[in-house]
C-alpha cells in the first residue's frame, strides 16, 4: 500500500461515547496528531468556532446535536465550511452515508474503525485540504479583494462552467535578449517592477492575472466574477499597462538603460473557466477559442506594430466610448477564417 | 469465559492502540458501560424511543470494539427493532443484554490483567 504521509495536524473528535472518543483520539495520537475531543456536536461547534482545526471526526448518533445537525451547521458557514470531516459511526444502513456525503462529509469510516484505512482517509483528506488551501492563497494572490472574498463566501465550489469574458495576453518584446545582455538580478528586479506595475493596472480595472509565463501574462476580465463592461475594463487596463510601461521607459532612460515594449492582445467571447491542475498544482484559469484569440492578437502585434489590439467582438462591445482603426481582416493562425482586427490607439 | 470475547478483536486492538493504553480502554468501559444500561433501562420505561435506540447503538459500537460480539449482537436488536417492538415482547427485555454484559465484563477484565 502507498504510505500517504500526513504532516502533523490539529484534529478533533467529536463522539458522545466515552470510549469510542479516547480510543479514535489515541489512534490519531499515535499517528502524531494533536488531537482535541468533543462529546456533543454543540461543543464541538463552539470549539471549531474557538480554534482552527485541520480535520473534524465526527459521530452521528449524538445527543444535545447530532453529526448530522453539525454538519448542516458547518456548511452553512463559510469559515467552516472548508474543514474536511470524516464521519466515523455504526449507523445501519447505506442512506446514512449517502445523507452525510451529501451533507458535505468529505468521507465515511464504519465504526469500529479500522486504524491502517483510518490513516488513509486522514492522509488523503488533510492533502485535499492542504490544496485547497493553495488554491486559495493563490487566488488570493493572483486576484482582487473582491475576487477572492467572493470565492470564498461560494466555498471555493468552482467546477468548470461557460463565461463570457474579456481575455487579455501580454508580453515583452525582445526580452530574451536583454536577458542575455544584463547580470540575471536585474533581470529579475525588472520582471518583478515590471508585474507590479502591469499587476495594479489589471486589478484596478477589476481583471484578474491567471497566468505568469517568462515576461509574458494573461488576465482575465469577467470571471471568476461578473463585471458589466469586461471589454471596456481590459481596454481601459491596456491603456493604462502603457502609460505604466511610458513612466518606467523614462526612468529606465534616465538611468541609461533600454527601454521595454510590450504587446497586448485583448478578446473577447465565451470562455470555459474553471479550476485546473493536477494533484500538486491547481489554478483558476479559462479556456477555449476566445483566449488562443487573445494570444495570437498579441503575437500579431509585432507585425501590425500596434501595441493594442482587440478583436471584432470587443469592438462591438466598447460602442462609442472607445475610438480604434480598423485593420481589416487578418488571416490567424488557427481560424478558418480570417477574422477582423482592431488597433486601439495608446491615449 | 475467555470465549465471550472474539479474542483477534481483541489482539488487533492492543497491536493498534496499545495494551497499557486498552488495559485503561477497558476500564473506562467498566465505567461507562453499567451507567449506559441504567440509561437504556430508563428510557425503555419513560417509553423515550430516541433515547433508547441511540444507547443500545452506543452499547453495541462499543461491544464491537472489544470484540465482546454476543453483546454487541444484543445491543444491536435492541437498536434496530426499536422500544415499541421490544416492549411488545412482555417480560424483562433487557436480562439477557445485562447478562452478556456481565460476562463480557468479566473477561475483558481478565484480558486486560493478563
Amino acid at each position: 500500500m502507498r504510505e500517504i504521509k500526513s504532516a502533523p495536524a490539529r484534529l478533533l473528535v467529536a463522539d458522545d461515547n466515552k470510549v469510542n472518543r479516547l480510543l479514535l483520539a489515541r489512534g490519531l495520537e499515535l499517528q502524531g496528531h494533536r488531537v482535541a475531543m468533543a462529546e456533543n456536536g454543540r461543543i464541538a461547534l463552539e470549539m471549531l468556532a474557538r480554534e482552527p482545526f485541520d480535520l473534524l471526526l465526527l459521530d452521528i448518533e449524538m445527543p444535545e446535536m447530532t453529526g448530522f445537525e453539525v454538519l448542516e451547521r458547518m456548511a452553512a458557514d463559510p469559515h467552516l465550511r472548508d474543514v474536511p470531516v470524516i464521519v466515523t459511526s455504526s449507523l445501519e444502513g447505506m442512506d446514512h452515508v449517502v445523507r452525510c456525503i451529501e451533507l458535505g462529509a468529505e468521507d465515511y469510516l464504519h465504526k469500529p474503525v479500522n486504524p491502517v484505512l483510518l490513516k488513509a482517509r486522514i492522509g488523503a483528506s488533510l492533502e485535499k485540504k492542504r490544496l485547497r488551501d493553495l488554491q486559495k492563497e493563490m487566488v488570493q494572490r493572483f486576484a482582487t479583494r473582491a475576487v477572492a472574498a467572493d470565492l470564498d463566501a461560494s466555498g471555493f465550489a468552482l467546477g468548470g462552467k461557460h463565461v463570457r469574458a474579456t481575455v487579455m495576453f501580454s508580453d515583452i518584446r525582445g526580452f530574451t535578449s536583454m536577458v542575455d545582455s544584463q547580470p540575471p538580478e536585474e533581470t529579475i528586479e525588472l520582471l518583478n517592477t515590471y508585474y507590479t506595475l502591469m499587476f495594479d493596472a489589471i486589478g484596478g480595472q477589476g481583471g484578474v492575472v491567471n497566468q505568469m509565463v517568462g515576461d509574458g501574462l494573461m488576465a482575465v476580465f469577467g470571471a471568476p466574477l461578473p463585471l458589466a463592461d469586461s471589454a471596456g475594463a481590459a481596454v481601459n487596463a491596456a491603456r493604462e499597462m502603457m502609460e505604466m510601461l511610458r513612466l518606467l521607459n523614462a526612468d529606465r532612460k534616465a538611468a541609461g538603460k533600454p527601454e521595454l515594449a510590450i504587446g497586448i492582445g485583448i478578446a473577447t467571447g465565451d470562455v470555459v473557466a474553471g479550476y485546473t491542475g493536477t494533484h500538486d498544482r491547481a489554478t483558476y484559469t479559462c479556456v477555449g477559442n476566445t483566449v488562443n484569440l487573445a494570444a495570437r492578437l498579441e503575437t500579431h502585434t509585432k507585425q501590425a506594430g500596434e501595441p493594442i489590439l482587440v478583436d471584432g467582438e470587443t469592438r462591438r462591445a466598447l460602442g462609442k466610448a472607445v475610438a480604434t482603426h480598423a485593420l481589416g481582416a487578418v488571416q490567424i493562425r488557427g481560424r478558418n477564417e480570417p477574422i477582423e482586427v482592431f488597433a486601439v490607439p495608446v491615449a | 469465559m475467555a470465549g465471550t470475547i472474539d479474542a483477534a478483536t481483541f489482539r488487533a486492538l492492543q497491536d493498534a492502540a496499545g495494551a497499557d493504553f486498552v488495559g485503561e480502554l477497558v476500564g473506562t468501559f467498566l465505567e461507562e458501560a453499567p451507567r449506559m444500561i441504567a440509561e437504556l433501562r430508563s428510557a425503555f420505561d419513560a417509553g423515550d424511543v430516541e433515547r433508547f435506540r441511540r444507547t443500545a447503538h452506543s452499547l453495541k459500537s462499543n461491544g464491537l470494539t472489544f470484540g465482546a460480539l454476543a453483546f454487541a449482537a444484543q445491543a444491536k436488536t435492541l437498536e434496530l427493532a426499536g422500544l415499541a417492538a421490544v416492549k411488545a415482547q412482555g417480560g424483562d427485555p433487557l436480562a439477557a443484554l445485562a447478562a452478556e454484559y456481565r460476562s463480557a465484563a468479566a473477561a475483558l477484565e481478565a484480558l486486560a490483567r493478563a
